[in-house]
């Protein structure tokens, strides 16, 4: 029950704060950042309380929905859904904060924020396939009117494409849903929708499986958004309000990578394996692609949109890699982008507040006149390139290492995205940051202010935290990353084969422990 | 219990980085230098205790780790934040917190007119902690957190007058360039992973005779993409032309960065690895062939420019190119020698041309130079002692290192590299004295309105203190009897392998693969130390640092009109002076049809191709929408036609 007090939390916020006088700005701002705060800080006891020792479903609640079908309200949290569960709460309060001078609306705005909160929370919960259905569409409508009314001139264009984009990616998922439901029916004679169930029983023959596995694809493919289902992103990103897009790249996009872990990988394991080369083909081409083209780009928010498509590409490599280095890599790149590209997001839109452009050929010289602004925007920055001692770091290098252990030619290209990188956002931080104060418009601009920091810091933080010390938050999912590994390690499927890119190699290794044994023995003797 | 303090060296830089960062501007500028400059000195003082320590190990103990925590890991994976001391850490450490220090003391002097003094030091102490996590981090990612972070470091500091367009390019093509170097030290760490479960370097280095084959593909691929992380940060072919750009940032920067400690970065984990690199022969001849290749190449090119700083960065990339080509013949000890010899004459030497610099406001061309040293006594003295030392006149420093090299490059080498290591110290000798002569000799052809003088003495005083080290370091190493050779004892523990087991553990995992192991007889017979051949090839390197010398006396003193008698006209100067034009090669071949490409992609590829097959499906869908419209017309008798139709070829479907 506590797990849907918090789930719900928001969305009666949003019913209550309904019933607001329009004019009561202040007390509107407040309500809503007190619900989101208090959504937040319950959230933490989950993740306090959280048994990292298990693969289990944890909080778990089960009651019947709609009884003659099978669908139940049955909802859950394990270790793969524990941390994006936070950091949706966790990045609500966030733009709560950051939306504070909105002008237009600002009541329809709080509770827009707020359904999306629970919209989204809904889809990392949901242990029924009905029910994770019904938030995954439910999530959007919040999303579109937020892109729709509050974004920039383009902004129908965008949120229609939004929309309409990801809900006909949905469509065949649902068809895929139907067809799960009906066939756990006739194999195992209970109607039912429960993922958990599914997971354990499903067995369809493996060219069905194949169609299954790829109509859930084309659903979370498009969402994540992976090469070449991309272009909803940019054009969605640079219309939405700043919160708008933090909340696209930190939690919208993590529903898709989640979606594969929590469907195609458990569901299909074989196909997921029959189909690894094909999906890392296409993170190594969104990796470098996105790269190449945000380096053009002359639009801030574009072109942080791109770098995200190059970013989530290297979650789908490790997600793809299917061993423990990569998933787990993957998971905590999750939470890493929406780290990185949640702050380069509220950063743009600091100078967006400010100037109301983003065209980078209208800036150069800020960090003159913002100093402390340059220096949070340097940080955001450095972490985005993934530079060792910050959060990127930790996540890229476990995903090259997952990928490298398939293959080492797909690690190879995939790395080359990290030169890439820095290509692109040191060439952007100089056009912006650097060289002379030329603009006269940018002469008076003033540095970042309080809120403005409040909004950053916390971001900064873990930046470093998950930097220098991630294993609060990687021991969370520890547990279920081998438990789902052992389901779809490829070691199942292929003929037995020496491990190791190595080749001849391999087999000639002896095992790690030997030469640790060796080591040992080798300092008692000195002793 | 000393050692127990190990964590603490690159801790108090990174303490003082803070608070300089922090507070900077409201401390003042007094209390900032003597926070950095302390907190380097502290690093010093911590150094030798932890060298006192170390020599208080236990006999046969020649390495100490210290854990602090465990950084990240997944499945089997594991990596420590965790320090190790060795002989060669030691070493490392002494050089870059010494030197260090002398260089903090010297930019307080230097930078003192700078509005964000802070900002400078709180850059500079941050590069001394990373540098320093990088030679003390006990394994290979964490060596990579401090090899980005000096390169990091040296990307803001080169960008430090972030105003001037040519800074902030030198900047983001040093992090760039060397980002190349990185991406192929990554995917080294990986297979290294892949191949001994660990990345821890004393395990890796115990393991890897029993783990590799000799000159097998793992260890020729892991080598040589070690060796490609080596050549970004340590400037050599092909990866060397971010160093001469570099000299946009302060001149202390040139001297700590681009000088004494990160550029040698590469040579440091190289002799690291040197377990790995004895097993590759292969890479080993690349690594000798690019060393002497970049010491030849970048010599050529300081003959031929005017900027004071392009000059040293020049002799910096040839003389790191020494130390890789010893690394290259696996003279691992020459290689650091001449790295902390290096360290101490070439520091000198720039903040030498920083003293100039300063002394006729902030001009750089020689060209604008010339009879400095009645203006500045000190600073051309101090100049003098490290420019014999670099060019290897007896008994300075310079001489013994580098002449190590040449002689391992001649017995462990060939003959071929010998010789164009000779060639690269006789144009170094050439450069560096034309170099001197332009500026501190002759007419003074310095602007009549400026007028040049002698530093402060917080300037002088590491000069002086550089000049005294480049003098005496060669004792380290004084190569005539090797039992005497303190720098070859020291580090004989690291560096300590044993071919023959290597070997024999090779042909035996040959053997369990069912294929043929060669015989590899004739690497074992050891090879003979000829003392008389060392003194002689001595007695050659003086004679041709002479002739270099004399050469440039004559250039530039005796005859300044013979110069522009041979370099007028000619291509091949032309040529050089254009260092080969392998920037504007790298520019029309790789950035430019890279930006290109880019734009391609986003304009044909992203709006039209990808972006227009979405919004052409969406239109699509909307014609054939309009054109189903025309059934729902709404019309009874277009509807009663439809059946109509519908129900005739129905009838005539089924019979």
């Amino acid at each position: 029950m506590f797990l849907t007090f918090i789930t719900f939390l928001p969305i009666i916020g949003a019913f209550f704060l309904a019933f607001f006088p329009k004019e009561n700005e202040g007390a509107i701002k407040q309500t809503a950042l007190a619900v989101a705060a208090a959504d937040f800080l319950l959230s933490l006891l989950l993740w306090t309380n959280f048994d990292n020792s298990t693969h289990k479903m944890q909080y778990e609640f089960n009651v019947s929905w709609i009884e003659s079908w099978g669908i139940n309200y049955h909802i859950g949290l394990d270790g793969i859904s524990l941390l994006l569960f936070v950091m949706t709460t966790f990045l609500t309060l966030i733009c709560i904060i950051a939306s504070w001078d909105v002008k237009k609306h600002i009541r329809e705005y709080m509770m827009a924020m707020l359904a999306l909160s629970t919209g989204m929370l809904g889809v990392f919960i949901s242990l029924d396939l009905f029910m994770f259905y019904v938030f995954w569409e439910f999530q959007l409508v919040p999303m579109y009117i937020i892109v729709g009314v509050w974004g920039g001139p383009r902004r129908i264009y965008a949120a229609v494409k939004f929309f309409i984009y990801t809900a006909v990616g949905s469509l065949l998922m649902l068809v895929a849903i139907l067809w799960i439901y009906f066939h756990i029916k006739e194999t195992t004679g209970i109607a039912t929708a429960d993922i958990l169930f599914i997971t354990e029983n499903i067995s369809a023959p493996l060219d069905i499986q194949k169609w299954l596995w790829m109509a859930f694809f084309l659903a979370f493919a498009i969402k994540v958004p992976m090469f070449p289902f991309h272009t909803w992103l940019p054009d969605a990103h640079v219309e939405a309000p700043t919160a708008g897009s933090v909340i696209l790249a930190g939690v919208l996009l993590k529903m898709g990578t989640y979606g594969f872990l929590r469907f195609n990988l458990p569901f299909f394991p074989q196909a997921s394996y029959d189909f690894m080369p094909f999906i890392a083909w296409l993170s190594i081409i969104g990796i470098v692609y996105g790269a190449l083209v945000a380096m053009v780009q002359e639009d801030l928010k574009k072109l942080v949109a791109y770098s995200s498509v190059s970013h989530l590409g290297f979650v789908m490599l490790g997600i793809f890699a299917l061993n423990e280095y990569g998933i787990q890599g993957a998971l905590i790149q999750n939470i890493n982008h929406g780290i990185s590209t949640g702050a380069l997001f509220l950063l743009v839109g600091v100078i967006y507040d400010r100037r109301h452009t983003r065209m980078i050929n209208e800036f150069g010289g800020l960090s003159k006149q913002m100093p402390v602004y340059a220096i949070c925007f340097m940080i955001a920055a450095l972490s985005s390139i993934g530079l060792p001692g910050m959060n990127g770091f930790v996540g890229e290098f476990l995903v090259l290492l997952g990928i490298f252990q398939v293959n080492g030619l797909w690690a190879a290209c995939a790395t080359s995205g990290v030169i890439l990188a820095a290509c692109y956002i040191l060439w952007m931080f100089q056009r912006v940051m650097f060289l002379e104060l030329k603009n006269p418009k940018n002469m008076n601009l003033k540095d970042i202010n309080t809120r403005e920091l409040i909004t950053i810091v916390p971001l900064l933080i873990l930046i470093f935290w998950i930097g220098l010390y991630p294993k609060p938050f990687m021991k969370t999912f520890d547990a279920s990353v081998n438990h789902l590994v052992s389901k779809v390690s490829p070691d199942n499927f292929r003929p037995k084969k020496d491990h190791g890119s190595g080749g001849h190699h391999a087999s000639l290794i002896t095992k790690t422990e030997l030469a640790k044994l060796n080591q040992k023995l080798q300092k008692t003797s000195h002793n | 219990m000393l050692l127990k303090l190990t964590c603490l060296v690159p801790l108090f830089p990174l303490i003082g980085s803070i608070i300089n960062g922090f507070f900077g501007l409201r401390i003042g500028k007094n209390a900032v230098g003597i926070i950095a400059a302390g907190s380097m000195a502290l690093s010093f003082l911590t150094s030798i205790l932890i060298f006192v320590g170390f020599l208080m190990l236990p006999e046969g103990q020649h390495v100490f780790e210290q854990v602090v925590w465990t950084w990240f890991g997944a499945g089997d994976f594991s990596v420590d934040f965790g320090f190790q001391v060795d002989p060669l850490t030691l070493v490392m450490m002494f050089v870059v917190t010494g030197v260090g220090f002398i260089i903090h003391v010297y930019a307080i002097g230097y930078m003192h007119e700078e509005f964000s003094f802070y900002r400078f030091f709180a850059y500079f102490n941050l590069f001394a902690s990373m540098m320093l996590l990088l030679i003390m981090g006990n394994n290979f990612l964490l060596m990579f957190i401090g090899w980005e972070g000096v390169g990091c470091c040296s990307y803001f500091l080169i960008g430090y007058y972030f105003e001037k367009k040519s800074a902030c390019d030198a900047g983001t093509k040093a992090f760039v360039v060397n980002r190349v170097g990185d991406f192929a030290f990554l995917l080294a760490v990986m297979y290294i992973f892949n191949i001994f479960g660990t990345i821890d370097f004393t395990e890796v280095m115990h393991a890897a005779p029993e783990k590799l084959i000799y000159a097998g593909e793992a260890v020729t691929i892991i080598t040589f993409l070690l060796f490609v992380g080596a050549t970004g940060k340590s400037a050599q072919i092909p990866l060397y032309t971010w160093l001469p750009d570099a000299m946009e940032g302060p001149t202390p920067v040139s001297a700590l960065i681009h000088a004494a400690t990160m550029v040698t970065a590469g040579v440091y984990m190289i002799v690291r690895c040197s377990a790995l690199f004895n097993l590759a022969p292969m890479t080993m001849m690349i690594v000798a062939g690019t060393g002497a290749a970049t010491a030849i190449m970048a010599a050529t090119i300081g003959m031929t420019q005017f900027d004071i700083k392009r000059v040293l960065a020049y002799s910096t990339v040839s003389q790191i190119g020494y130390m890789i080509l010893a690394c290259g013949v696996g003279a691992y000890t020459a290689a650091i020698f001449h790295l902390v010899t290096h360290a101490f004459f070439k520091a000198c030497l720039f903040l030498g041309s920083g003293s100039v610099i300063h002394g006729i406001h902030g001009e750089q061309d020689m060209r604008k130079m010339g009879g400095l040293k009645n203006y500045m006594p000190v600073t051309y003295w101090t100049f003098l002692v490290s420019t014999l030392a670099i060019a290897g006149i007896p008994p300075l420093s310079g001489f013994f290192s580098k002449d190590e090299v040449l002689y391992h490059a001649l017995v462990d080498g060939h003959v071929f590299l010998w010789g164009m290591g000779i060639a690269a110290a006789l144009l170094t000798a050439f450069y560096m004295f034309r170099l001197v002569f332009m500026t501190f000799h002759g007419e003074s052809r310095v602007d009549p309105d400026v007028h040049p003088h002698e530093s402060p003495k917080v300037m002088t005083m590491p000069l002086v203190i550089l000049a005294g080290l480049a003098t005496v370091g060669g004792i380290l190493g004084i190569p005539l009897f090797h039992g005497w050779h303190i720098l070859h004892n020291w580090l004989e523990p690291v560096l300590h392998f044993d071919l023959a087991i290597a070997l024999e553990n090779s042909k035996h995992m040959l053997h369990e693969a069912g294929r043929h192991a060669p015989s590899w007889a004739d690497l074992l017979n050891p090879k003979e130390h000829n003392l008389w051949l060392e003194i002689f090839l001595m007695a050659f390197s003086a004679c041709v640092a002479i002739t270099g010398i004399v050469a440039a006396y004559i250039f530039y003193i005796k005859r300044p009109d013979l110069p522009a008698k041979f370099t007028k006209g000619q291509w091949g100067f032309d040529l050089v002076k254009n260092k080969y034009y392998v920037d504007e090669l790298y520019d029309e071949a790789i950035v430019k049809p890279t930006v290109e490409t880019s734009h391609l992609l986003w304009k044909e590829c992203d709006a039209k191709a990808i972006d227009g097959t979405v919004i052409g499906t969406a239109k699509s869908i909307g014609w054939l929408s309009t054109q189903a419209r025309a059934f729902q017309s709404g019309f009874v008798r277009n509807y009663a036609l439809f059946i109509a139709v519908g129900f005739i070829s129905l009838l005539l479907i089924m019979f």
